[in-house]
């Protein structure tokens, strides 16, 4: 099952996830990105049913572009955000719902970093962290007991396959951890 | 609300939900016209589909295409399935689906599988058609070039894979047409699984294009669209895997990779029961795509006999001797 985590720290977001594809019992890609870049300093990471991810994440990135490209100016992450819960919402009673669990991960001038939390029911939590998939419900209990809203970045440790971190400065790629059996 | 601008989608979805019969007549009609070569009419969509009966999608993809009869005697409440039957092509049912739920839903009856390497891309498939249980052709063809330096390997419905290849070359070569380059691999797969995106639950294909680029996509009916140097589908896929997985470098020789792709599509065909009888491999570069004679894996079952029996016999002399 597919694994999303996103840490919000006082002026970062970290978000990562894992990287396989798999189809059933087989595993067709060891290195797939689920993180879609809607904009400069905002990330969608995206999991769920198979075609659905990616349709729905290129979707609102395409119309995300096509704001800044319309207005001169990019969305907000919150308003990326709502934007993309009320097109869930939209498609949820619909004859083609897309079921796909979404985190939204963006770090705004004036508000500072934020992270969005939505499922496919087209629920929308602005969360200090969050996590989607069976890892949620280890790293949940982990987070609850140890998150601290002032952690700096460098007392992080994260084990996970594909890591970024958006703070003012844009999207950095931190370096891809992958376990190694011994 | 792009791509449903581009595909007209949203009329079509509007007039379908008076009456379901409508949806065929109205998706004739706009491919009729589309044939008479009016390309810039006042619609502005690039494609006229089929749409597929709106009940239809509300079948899961497991009881796809199963007989209504059983279902309806079993119970289970599916209000949609008879008025389906009258209004369907009789054909669609009996592809080759199983007739038994799978424990896992990897249904396809093939094993085609692609990989990179430095000299191209290497395609393989069997050519069985089975269809629940029956061999329905030895020989068919299930890698189907697309244009002169892509094909594509199928699995799963053949009439569908058929279509869906033959809709896929005219797009292309439109595109060509029109921009005055080829579409890159890329762009075909990635045109080939929006094309495929409404039609999502109803099991229809997997194929691996290839490309001199040289590159390898995976895309399928539920809308995974997969880059990478290895993909095996079918229901012999998990056999075939094994050999790849152990076999595939980058550095490979043309014959090597050859002898890799047919042992892997042997050794598939060996255990699963539904593929089989011939191999074709297809050898793309970028000058093309090149096909080697169908092989019988039938005979390849007694020279492995043979090799093994010579074998025993060596090793038989040398501890004897």
């Amino acid at each position: 099952m597919e694994y999303l985590i996103g840490i919000q720290g006082p002026d970062y977001v970290l978000v990562a996830a894992d990287n396989v594809a798999a189809s059933s019992i087989i595993q067709m890609k060891h290195d797939y990105d689920k993180m879609f870049k809607l904009s400069e300093k905002i990330l969608l990471l995206c999991v769920g049913e198979a075609g659905d991810t990616v349709q729905f994440a290129e979707y609102i990135q395409k119309n995300v572009q096509l704001y800044k490209m319309r207005n001169g100016y990019e969305l907000s992450p919150s308003a990326a955000a709502n934007f993309t819960r009320k097109n869930l919402a939209d498609y949820l009673r619909s004859r083609t719902p897309y079921h796909v669990n979404l985190l939204l991960a963006g770090h705004d001038e004036s508000d500072g970093p934020g992270l969005f939390y939505m499922d496919y029911m087209a629920s929308l939590a602005k969360a200090p962290f969050a996590a989607h998939g069976y890892g949620a419900f280890l790293t949940l209990s982990i987070l609850d007991r140890y998150y601290r809203p002032g952690r700096s970045r460098e007392t992080l440790s994260i084990e996970n396959n594909s890591v970024r971190l958006i703070d003012k400065d844009g999207i950095h790629d931190m370096e891809k951890i992958t376990l190694t059996a011994k | 609300m792009a791509l449903q601008d581009l595909c007209n989608f949203g009329d079509i979805f509007q007039e379908s939900v008076g009456t379901a019969r409508n949806v065929t007549a109205s998706g004739k009609r706009k491919s009729c016209s589309y044939a008479s070569g009016v390309a810039l009419s006042n619609s502005t969509s690039l494609f006229h589909f089929y749409i597929p009966e709106a009940g239809y999608l509300d079948e899961s993809p497991i009881q796809f295409g199963q007989i209504s009869t059983m279902q309806s005697s079993s119970g289970i409440p599916f209000p949609e399935m008879l008025p389906i039957p009258s209004s369907l092509p009789e054909s669609l049912p009996f592809t080759s689906s199983q007739a038994v739920p799978l424990p896992f839903p990897m249904a396809h009856g093939t094993t085609t599988l692609a990989f990179m390497f430095q000299g191209g891309v290497l395609a393989a498939a069997d050519t069985r058609s089975s269809c629940s249980g029956l061999v329905a052709c030895p020989a068919s063809q299930k890698i189907l070039p697309i244009h002169s330096h892509l094909v594509g390997t199928t699995s799963g419905t053949s009439a569908d894979c058929a279509l869906w290849k033959r809709i896929l070359s005219r797009e292309l070569r439109l595109y060509q047409l029109r921009y005055g380059r080829r579409l890159s691999t890329r762009g075909a797969a990635k045109l080939l699984s929006h094309m495929l995106h409404p039609f999502k639950g109803t099991e229809l294909y997997c194929g691996c294009p290839c490309f001199s680029g040289p590159s390898l996509f995976y895309v399928c009916s539920d809308g995974t669209r997969l880059e990478g140097s290895l993909f095996s589908v079918g229901s012999g896929s998990p056999y075939a895997y094994s050999i790849l997985d152990q076999g595939v470098r980058w550095g490979l020789t043309v014959e090597e990779a050859t002898s890799i792709a047919r042992e892997a599509v042997y050794r598939a065909t060996h255990r699963d029961a539904y593929s089989g009888n011939f191999v074709d491999v297809y050898h793309v570069t970028s000058k093309g795509w090149t096909r080697r004679t169908r092989e019988d894996l039938k005979e390849e079952y007694y020279r492995e006999k043979e090799r093994r029996r010579l074998e025993r016999e060596r090793r038989g002399t040398a501890l004897s001797g």
